[in-house]
């Protein structure tokens, strides 16, 4: 007689197992970001040797890269999420990406504001509409809709769906501010650390940086893992609502 | 250890206020993330035990 490998693919996928599962992951990635971003902190403030060029202004990097890269990443990661929802009809899939977005915002803006305050010293202007500023604030504007069309939306499955749509569509300009700097004559430098190249800066520089995206992406999971569970708990309580009637 | 004393540490060469300016920026808005979720969490769970 046979054994059937019998695997529930979705079980995850109902509020109900995941927000558990949710709960017990927030801690660990909370400690675990605090301690990276205070190495990070550590290797970026008093390890990291004086910049040749830019003297101690470059430490700026430590939290301008991490926040940029996330404002990025956490998009394209709203926008697979939108399109789960989309393709398997999954509540939660919707309510992972609208978990995401305030985040991403968040880091979008840290990217821009940490980016100008760079920007003033070395550059002498605190904003420039070159190709990577403009599509970085155009993420911004992005996130900034996919709030703006939920809120706008009275019904909840029509705002998830509209809003995924809007992810998926601005998903093209996650590429674009990446490449942005190779493609066109930019302000902002040209990429220094690369998947193929060795990284054209200093090797503690360079870690720094990355210990502190680690811990960013901690952070994230931690707080975007507690904001599902928030909006879980929420849709819960209205449904109790209506089984009182 | 990179600085000589604590004066030096918060001028960061003359760009002390960028430096400091982006670090306060970076995580204030960490903390403020983190207190409104809080806020939103406390919310919520008042609401469910009524």
């Amino acid at each position: 007689m046979e054994k059937k490998l019998d695997i529930n693919w979705f079980k995850y996928a109902s509020p109900k197992t995941f927000y558990p599962l949710a709960g017990k992951i927030i801690p660990w990635c909370a400690i675990g970001a605090a301690i990276l971003i205070a190495y990070g902190l550590y290797i970026g403030l008093f390890v990291a040797p004086t910049d040749f060029q830019q003297g101690e202004g470059y430490r700026i990097i430590f939290v301008h890269v991490p926040s940029a890269w996330f404002s990025m990443f956490l998009y394209l990661i709203m926008a697979f999420y939108a399109s789960m929802g989309l393709v398997f009809n999954a509540k939660l899939s919707y309510m992972m990406a609208t978990a995401i977005a305030p985040t991403g915002a968040m880091f979008t803006f840290v990217a821009l504001v940490t980016g100008s305050l760079w920007g003033k010293p070395m550059w002498g202007a605190w904003w420039v509409w070159d190709a990577r500023l403009t599509s970085e604030l155009i993420l911004l504007f992005l996130y900034i809709g996919y709030f703006s069309l939920q809120a706008a939306i009275d019904d909840k499955n029509r705002a998830d769906k509209a809003s995924a749509v809007l992810a998926l569509v601005g998903a093209i300009n996650v590429p674009i501010i990446y490449f942005s700097v190779k493609w066109w004559n930019t302000l902002h430098q040209g990429s220094s650390v690369s998947l193929t190249k060795a990284p054209a800066m200093a090797a503690v520089m360079l870690e720094g940086m990355l210990v502190m995206a680690i811990g960013f992406w901690l952070y994230s999971i931690a707080i975007i893992l507690m904001r599902v569970r928030c909006d879980i708990l929420e849709r819960d309580s209205k449904l109790q609502m209506f089984k009182k009637d | 250890m990179h600085w000589n004393n604590i004066s030096e540490f918060l001028a960061m060469g003359g760009y002390g206020f960028y430096v400091w300016g982006s670090f306060a920026v970076t995580f204030l808005s960490m903390a403020i993330e983190l207190w409104l979720i809080n806020q939103r969490r406390k919310s919520v769970t008042r609401t469910l035990e009524q």
